[in-house]
């Protein structure tokens, strides 16, 4: 950088020049609740749509697990929102107003609605009711209403955390517009096939093997997408903590998936093991992409650069 | 898709003030930073511990939770005999030679750039826009303001905005930045730092004749030979709808540790909404194709 007495007198706008190497944007300062959030949440998400899927095709087993499954992902979701905020207490305040331009916002809502109607879905498929006045059939009829709300409440949940990153200053994410939504829902189908692949009895596990393989190919060909499209932002992907997370995210999908194809769906040991590894390597997507957005802000060059040839270009 | 957040004037009908604004006029900066002490003591912004950055006069660095104003210092060498006839090109050649790192001699000259910072108080404005809580809004004035008894620390406004100016404060966990003294501008009072700068380097008004202050200046700094003088912000179109703080620079903005082409990221919130719709329904597809593409 522009550090030393010589090269302050650099001509203006050359590559590199900055105050003092100073960032100019503000890092991020979400620590790993929120990338374990993504994870989660899309997760749950995906396999909202999974559960919807066989419920619909009719496999009530396999239905009910990706239910659960999703419910679980759901209740942990919340925890981890509230423990990252800088006043937790006033995690209510995020249910003031409902705006578009706030991907967080949006979410909040679809969050805090798919819930509910995982909910139900959830409950209906044990065949539970809550305590109190409400009977099982009365939770049954809701489900009817419940589970496509919970499965496109799920679709959202799956994509909008791109978004949310995306609608930021922070270069490598925000130039990253089309394709880190497809790295995001990628990671979330191979995530919610692996998870629901080992929690289903393998007679019924064929659409959550088939997703998790599906997801896994989309994810490793998305990030290579994305990487390629970003440019001299796809470096921040090659060094530190964002390179570390992406390589042991490679190595999770692609031996979670291999072992998914050698287990054929006939050994469980197998597609639990597949399901673990899978996680992990959607777990670490998502440490690298916020991790590569910490790195991305904290080099001015990453500013400068860009906007120096999008200035030049208009001339 | 176009999504516009109108809240200023429309939102305070006969309410709404003329929009207020700075005009910093760098070339009249000293370095005083008169502007941060008074800006701090007024808003009861926390004391902060610093070491010796090293970085010419400047050790707070950047503005942040607890630096509504912050005071750049730039050391530029001024290649040898510039002001007694040395021709361009020679001058051109020794400026190389110095950035090549040749020692730097007494004749070679010194141009000191002092430059007070602060929030742009933005057309569009990434922070307000993103804000989950409704916590950052617009006053009657135009300005950009957090209300500290909402904001619950998401964090969100800390990295949409393009220019790095609000942080969180770590041992509060809410974020802060300038507010333009609202406080001082409900009693019809000129914000701290403006009031404070000795020189007339910061200077306050409707945002209108701040612009035309800032037109006029320009101008005459061009005239008198400041081929690099040039306004920061004050272009209504662009890529923040124009700043409600407006800057006279005497280089480039990175120099001054700006960015060069500033751009509200929610400017593109349809696009990114689209996105994400076509993935999620990319990821429907997936999901009806495991479920229907085989056999068991």
């Amino acid at each position: 950088m522009s550090d030393t007495p010589g090269a302050a007198a650099a001509p203006a706008g050359a590559p590199g020049t900055s105050y003092h190497g100073q960032p100019i944007l503000k890092a991020p300062v979400w620590t790993w609740e929120i990338p374990t959030y993504f994870f989660f949440g899309g997760m749950a998400g995906s396999s909202l749509g999974l559960a919807y899927a066989t419920h619909v095709r009719g496999d009530a087993l396999a239905a009910r697990r990706a239910w659960l499954t999703a419910l679980a992902g759901l209740s942990i979701s919340p925890a981890l929102l509230i423990a990252d905020l800088g006043r937790p207490s006033r995690f209510l305040n995020m249910l003031r107003m409902f705006k578009v331009t706030s991907p967080m916002s949006v979410g909040t809502w679809a969050v805090s609605a798919t819930a509910a109607a995982t909910g139900l879905a959830a409950l209906d498929a044990v065949g539970l009711s809550p305590p109190g006045a409400i009977s099982r059939t009365a939770v049954s009829r809701a489900a009817v209403l419940g589970r496509p709300a919970a499965a496109l409440g799920g679709l959202s949940l799956a994509s909008y955390t791109a978004a949310l990153l995306v609608n930021t200053a922070v270069p490598v994410w925000h130039e990253a517009r089309w394709t880190l939504p497809v790295v995001f829902v990628s990671s979330a189908a191979l995530s919610a096939g692996g998870a629901c692949a080992a929690a289903t009895p393998a007679a019924h596990a064929g659409p959550a093997r088939r997703l998790a393989l599906i997801g896994s190919v989309a994810e490793l060909v998305a990030t290579e997408v994305m990487h390629r499209r970003l440019g001299m932002h796809a470096e921040t992907y090659r060094s530190g903590p964002a390179a570390r997370w992406g390589k042991l995210s490679r190595a999770g999908i692609v031996a979670g998936a291999a072992l998914l194809l050698r287990g054929d769906g006939r050994n469980r040991a197998a597609a639990v093991g597949a399901g673990a590894l899978l996680c992990a390597g959607a777990l670490a997507t998502r440490l690298s992409v916020v991790a590569a957005g910490r790195q991305s802000a904290a080099d001015p060059r990453y500013v400068v650069e860009p906007q120096r040839a999008r200035l030049a270009a208009r001339r | 898709m176009k999504l516009d957040v109108q809240t200023w004037p429309v939102a305070y009908a006969a309410e709404a003030k003329p929009r207020k604004g700075f005009f910093t006029d760098t070339s009249l900066c000293i370095g005083c930073k008169a502007c941060e002490v008074a800006c701090k003591e007024w808003n009861h912004v926390p004391a902060e511990q610093h070491g010796f950055s090293g970085k010419s006069y400047d050790n707070s660095l950047a503005l942040g939770a607890d630096r509504w104003r912050h005071v750049a210092f730039i050391e530029q060498r001024i290649p040898a005999g510039i002001d007694e006839g040395t021709t361009l090109v020679e001058a051109a050649a020794r400026a190389e030679a110095i950035r090549a790192g040749a020692p730097v001699t007494a004749r070679d000259g010194m141009r000191w750039l002092m430059a007070s910072d602060v929030c742009k108080h933005c057309t569009h404005a990434a922070c307000l826009e993103v804000c989950p809580t409704g916590a950052l809004f617009r006053t009657e004035f135009g300005t950009v303001v957090v209300q500290e008894d909402v904001c619950n620390g998401c964090g969100y406004c800390i990295p949409a905005c393009p220019f790095g100016v609000i942080e969180r404060r770590e041992d509060d966990g809410r974020a802060f930045k300038c507010t333009l003294c609202y406080d001082r501008l409900k009693v019809d009072h000129t914000p701290a730092c403006a009031q404070a700068c000795p020189t007339e380097s910061i200077q306050f008004g409707d945002l209108e004749a701040m612009r035309e202050r800032a037109d006029h200046r320009v101008a005459q700094l061009r005239e008198r030979g400041e081929d690099t003088a040039q306004l920061y912000l004050s272009d209504p179109d662009d890529g923040i709808g124009g700043g409600g703080s407006i800057f006279l620079l005497l280089d480039e903005p990175e120099v001054y540790g700006l960015p060069p082409d500033p751009v509200d990221p929610v400017r593109s919130v349809g696009e990114t909404w689209r996105a994400s719709l076509v993935a999620a329904a990319g990821l429907a597809v997936a999901i009806a194709g495991a479920a229907w593409g085989g056999r068991r």
